[in-house]
């Protein structure tokens, strides 16, 4: 336990002793900004909630958080500084662990930054805040999901761009899991129960309903038991590393 | 007495090539044990396999009466390893990274600035405390690495080419430092610099192709040199007699096995069977009336040993 803080808080303090973290927040901020009043007619919608905000998040995180997520382990490898941290005392879980949590308190720190839209809003009308605050959390659910992809595939490359490029690929096919681009692909010949399976993947659709304000224990739980698969297969890859060389 | 470290058939194979082809060995308490070996003998990966970095295809390491393969975590609390290289968070401090590693060691907060403050005292890492180990040189990069390695005082140290880009003063400190140690610990050292065995190993293996092919203090691996107890001659001024003429003399001093010219004015004489020849030799050169520049009693070679062991040839 101590030694899985220890290693949170080295690499939460890695993001902000490096220009990364806040070239990462400005762009986030902007980003978001930029969806939400001009993709997601954040004004001329008139209603006094941040569903323009929230419905492009998923777009915004595909690149993102592969973007925060991508050096956790391959740059490890990379400098050689996995041989030091495996031959300290300390498991491999607590390390995945350790590391994970702390991109994703950094996500964390980074969504909270754009509390303005909430201020916004509640100066503008009366919105629904259990509703915005389910968002919230839904929100940073689901940027769980996408660290833990990339957490993952981050340990089996010492190269970051490979890293990124496969988890952003792969974090795409979670978010439109639900759409034709994917259901088309295997609706011809997959049975529909496979079908309305891969179609319960879809990180927009999860998602979605939570913003909607239906909180549904389903939608958390597909979240939660998301992320502890990505980071057990974590586990295993870094494990299985020592045997294989 | 049990042995601090043994390992016993250690066996690595990557795919189909075997790195590390069933070593074993043991290191007590107060003994300094040198790897030597050419690249890609397998000395690294031995020591990653002791420090719990790879897992061994076959084989055991005991460490301190626990077995490594089942407790690693335990294991790993009485190691301190510099990983070849001295790999450390480049964007850190040196002051950082080690209370980074002093606080997964578990040292409390007291422990950890008395630990800090006198290791860094000890191998002078003070004035680039502040500094990202990053824009350090090579040599105060390694020595971040030592410092990690001792930080919690461990039983057992293992080093990859702890000297390695360090200046002739930083080694002759760094091999200060380990023989200082020596008397507490179990140490491991891997290195190709050769006179480094001599300075600081209480023992040596020798590692060729994964396997252990010589092991013996220093003296024992000297002593299979043959230029052990040969005596070196060299003759000074002008007028000199040619050698061939001072090789017919020299064959004839009992116990000479034969005698070859080393450079311009030195010649070595080789005794049978590591015999020693010191008083014929110098008897004769006397009688001669040769003018002796340099006389002196050989004590091996260790790159010869090195090479003839490694290549064998």
């Amino acid at each position: 336990m101590g030694a899985m803080t220890t290693v949170f808080r080295r690499e939460l303090a890695g993001y902000f002793a490096t220009p990364v973290a806040w070239v990462f927040i400005v762009i986030f901020l902007l980003t978001t900004a930029a969806f939400a009043f001009y993709l997601g007619n954040f004004f001329e919608r008139g209603q006094a909630d941040l569903l323009s905000f929230f419905t492009y998040l998923p777009w915004l995180y595909l690149f993102l958080i592969p973007a925060i997520g991508m050096r956790l382990w391959s740059e490890e490898r990379k400098t050689g500084t996995i041989e030091l941290l495996l031959t300290l005392p300390i498991s491999v879980p607590a390390a995945v662990l350790g590391k994970f949590l702390a991109a994703w308190a950094f996500v964390g720190i980074a969504l909270a930054l754009t509390f303005p839209f909430w201020l916004t809003v509640s100066y503008l009308g009366d919105p629904d805040h259990g509703v915005i605050v389910a968002s919230y959390v839904g929100a940073l659910l689901m940027a769980g999901g996408y660290l833990a992809i990339t957490s993952c595939l981050s340990s089996l490359t010492q190269n970051q761009v490979i890293a990124f490029v496969v988890s952003t690929v792969v974090c795409f096919l979670f978010t439109v899991s639900g759409t034709p681009i994917v259901l088309d692909f295997v609706s011809g010949w997959a049975p529909d129960m496979l079908v309305d399976q891969i179609a319960g993947f879809s990180f927009i659709t999860h998602f979605q309903s939570i913003i909607g304000g239906v909180i549904d224990l389903r939608d958390l739980v597909f979240f939660a038991s998301l992320i502890g698969v990505w980071l057990f297969a974590n586990m295993i890859i870094v494990e299985y590393k020592k045997f294989a060389g | 007495m049990t042995a601090m470290l043994e390992v016993r058939n250690l066996v690595k194979q990557f795919g189909h090539f075997t790195a590390v082809d069933g070593i074993s060995f043991e290191v007590q308490r107060g003994e300094v044990l040198g790897f030597l070996g050419p690249n890609g003998a397998g000395k690294s990966t031995t020591m990653k396999m002791i420090t719990g970095f790879l897992g061994p295809t076959a084989g055991t390491v005991t460490v301190n009466q626990i077995d490594a393969l089942a407790n690693p975590i335990m294991a790993k609390t009485r190691i301190g390893y510099l990983p070849e290289g001295a790999p450390a968070y480049p964007d850190m401090t040196p002051a950082a990274f080690l209370n980074f590693i002093a606080s997964i060691r578990g040292l409390s907060s007291k422990q950890r600035r008395e630990r800090i403050a006198a290791i860094t005292e000890r191998i002078e890492l003070r004035r680039v405390m502040e500094q990202p180990i990053e824009t350090l040189s090579k040599g105060f990069k390694r020595r971040v690495g030592l410092a990690q390695a001792l930080l919690h005082d461990p039983e057992i140290l293992i080093l990859d080419e702890p000297t390695d880009g360090l200046d002739p003063n930083q080694k002759f400190q760094v091999r200060g430092l380990i023989r200082e140690l020596a008397p507490e610990k179990a140490i491991i050292i891997s290195t190709h610099i050769l006179e480094e065995v001599s300075a600081v190993c209480s023992r040596a293996l020798i590692i060729a192709h994964g396997k252990v092919v010589a092991d013996g203090t220093p003296g024992e691996l000297m002593g299979r040199s043959r230029f052990h107890n040969a005596v070196v001659l060299e003759l000074k001024g002008k007028d000199q007699p040619d050698f061939e003429t001072i090789r017919a003399d020299l064959i004839r001093v009992p116990g000479v096995a034969s005698v070859e010219p080393d450079g311009d004015r030195r010649v070595v004489v080789f005794p049978q069977d590591s015999a020693t020849v010191t008083d014929g030799v110098s008897q004769l050169a006397s009688a001669r009336g040769w003018q002796i520049g340099a006389f002196y009693v050989d004590p091996g070679r260790m790159d010869e040993v090195f090479r003839t062991i490694t290549q064998g040839n």
